[in-house]
């Protein structure tokens, strides 16, 4: 059997946890609970962006003997707020990664010429599809999605889901925060649900 | 040409000014005949204080004595880069990154304009080095508190897009760099306002005061052409001081950008 994609060993900080977890290549782990209740740190600790305690292991590396900036563009967290930081679209990109990122955006229903525009134009569906994009390019091998469909209708939902399902059948996993059951259902391989700050098999 | 001394009586006449102010406020029922009342004896006080203490430390000439003040000076202007921000830094850090920075900023371009240019002899005569350590303090303090405020408002309304950069696998300073940028630039504004406007919008004050100590004005000009230098130049180094040593204290080894450092107004991490 291979050995898992991502495993967590006594993740955690004075917040929450502790968790342990693993999660196999082209897995997708689903987890759900109120609002507070430690979701959006859990993928926080483990894309090493909050402080925390514990290990944890990118095929069977572990985490603390990578640099952080190498962890996290391979265990890349993107956020239910999306970031930015230029006043233009197309910056957020790197050169290398630009022609793939246009490849990508009409597969989610993106005009095209959105990459070529300023942000500020941008509706809150559009900003968080493009930061999915942008986080999709760097071809992470796990993906914490924070509610990655959040401010998309059922359409473009089913358009992420599709681009997430072919991800994954390429061996990217995925750890995902969702508020909607049936996505969870439709997308997650096992069930979590978060209650004051503990991970529990839903 | 000696300098026109003053009299007590002449500036008597010149603080009927002070009490029209307060007619005007009292009339036009401004509410401020108080404060200002009080700040013109503050500053009468102060200044006169300031007088008798650089008379005695000038007299006396002694070098532990000159750098007690200056470190007093520079202590009290660390203080007020401190406060200026609305964030604050854990642990005291701003006044940690404020005293720092105003020292070395102050230190570096004083001891460099009374090594090189003013070379007074010894080069530590109180005569120069305080006063020259307290122009540059005032403009080192200006230029280190914008930059200051700049740097930790910017990471606290910016900090989606930092982390975003930092999740994307951006190293730190990397993430920050478009912050560190515009908060040098916010300290040096006001010493490019204060350059360019020298001359003509504003007779600048240190000019002002040694023409009317009997100095040539070219001579005069010369000073404050020389003290403008020294000024950016402290209020360049404060600001990057400043910025650098506070983006230093907001990460960690691990490259995170670490906003539980500042003193917590609901910007914790959502949980």
């Amino acid at each position: 059997m291979a050995p898992p994609r991502l495993r967590l060993t006594g993740l955690h900080s004075a917040l929450a946890g502790p968790f342990n977890l693993s999660v196999d290549a082209g897995e997708c782990i689903a987890v759900s609970g109120p609002s507070g209740s430690g979701k959006s740190l859990l993928l926080r600790m483990i894309a090493d962006l909050d402080p925390n305690q514990g290990e944890v292991w990118l095929d069977e590396q572990p985490r603390s003997g990578i640099p952080a900036p190498v962890w996290r563009r391979q265990v890349l967290y993107n956020a239910a707020e999306t970031g930015w930081w230029h006043e233009d679209v197309a910056p957020h990109f790197q050169r290398a990664t630009l022609a793939a990122a246009r490849a990508l955006v009409p597969r989610l229903d993106l005009p095209p010429d959105l990459l070529d525009g300023p942000v500020l134009r941008l509706s809150t569906g559009e900003r968080q599809r493009l930061a999915l994009v942008r986080a999709l390019v760097h071809d992470p091998t796990v993906l914490l999605a924070d509610e990655p469909t959040g401010a998309l209708d059922a359409d473009t939902t089913a358009l992420v889901e599709t681009v997430l399902g072919e991800r994954m059948a390429t061996g990217m996993a995925i750890i995902m925060v969702s508020h909607s059951h049936e996505q969870a259902c439709r997308l997650g391989h096992r069930q979590f649900h978060m209650r004051d700050r503990h991970l529990h098999p839903a | 040409m000696t300098p026109i001394l003053l009299h007590p009586g002449d500036i008597a006449i010149a603080s009927a000014l002070i009490l029209l102010d307060a007619a005007l406020s009292v009339a036009l029922q401004l509410r401020l005949h108080w404060q200002l009342g009080i700040a013109a004896a503050r500053m009468v006080l102060q200044l006169v204080l300031i007088g008798f203490v650089l008379r005695a430390v000038f007299a006396l000439g002694l070098p532990w004595l000159t750098l007690l003040v200056i470190v007093v000076m520079v202590a009290i202007a660390g203080r007020e880069v401190a406060a200026r921000p609305e964030q604050r830094l854990r642990h005291f850090g701003n006044h940690l990154v404020g005293g720092a920075a105003v020292a070395m900023a102050t230190l570096i371009t004083a001891l460099l304009a009374l090594t090189t240019a003013i070379r007074p002899h010894p080069w530590y005569d109180p005569h120069y080095a305080i006063p020259l350590a307290g122009i540059v303090l005032g403009s080192v303090l200006n230029g280190g508190s914008l930059a200051l405020d700049s740097v930790l408002g910017g990471v606290v309304r910016e900090r989606a897009a930092v982390e975003a950069q930092l999740a994307l696998g951006a190293p730190f300073m990397r993430a920050m760099r478009g912050l560190i940028r515009s908060s040098v630039r916010r300290g040096l504004l006001p010493t490019i306002n204060q350059m360019a406007a020298a001359g003509i919008i504003t007779l600048p004050g240190i000019m002002t005061g040694q023409i009317l100590a009997g100095m040539d004005p070219l001579e005069a000009a010369k000073y404050q052409i020389l003290l403008m230098f020294l000024l950016s130049g402290g209020s360049g180094l404060a600001a990057v001081a400043v910025v650098y040593l506070a983006v230093w204290r907001l990460t960690d080894d691990r490259q995170r950008l670490r906003l539980d450092r500042l003193i917590a107004k609901q910007h914790g991490p959502k949980p």
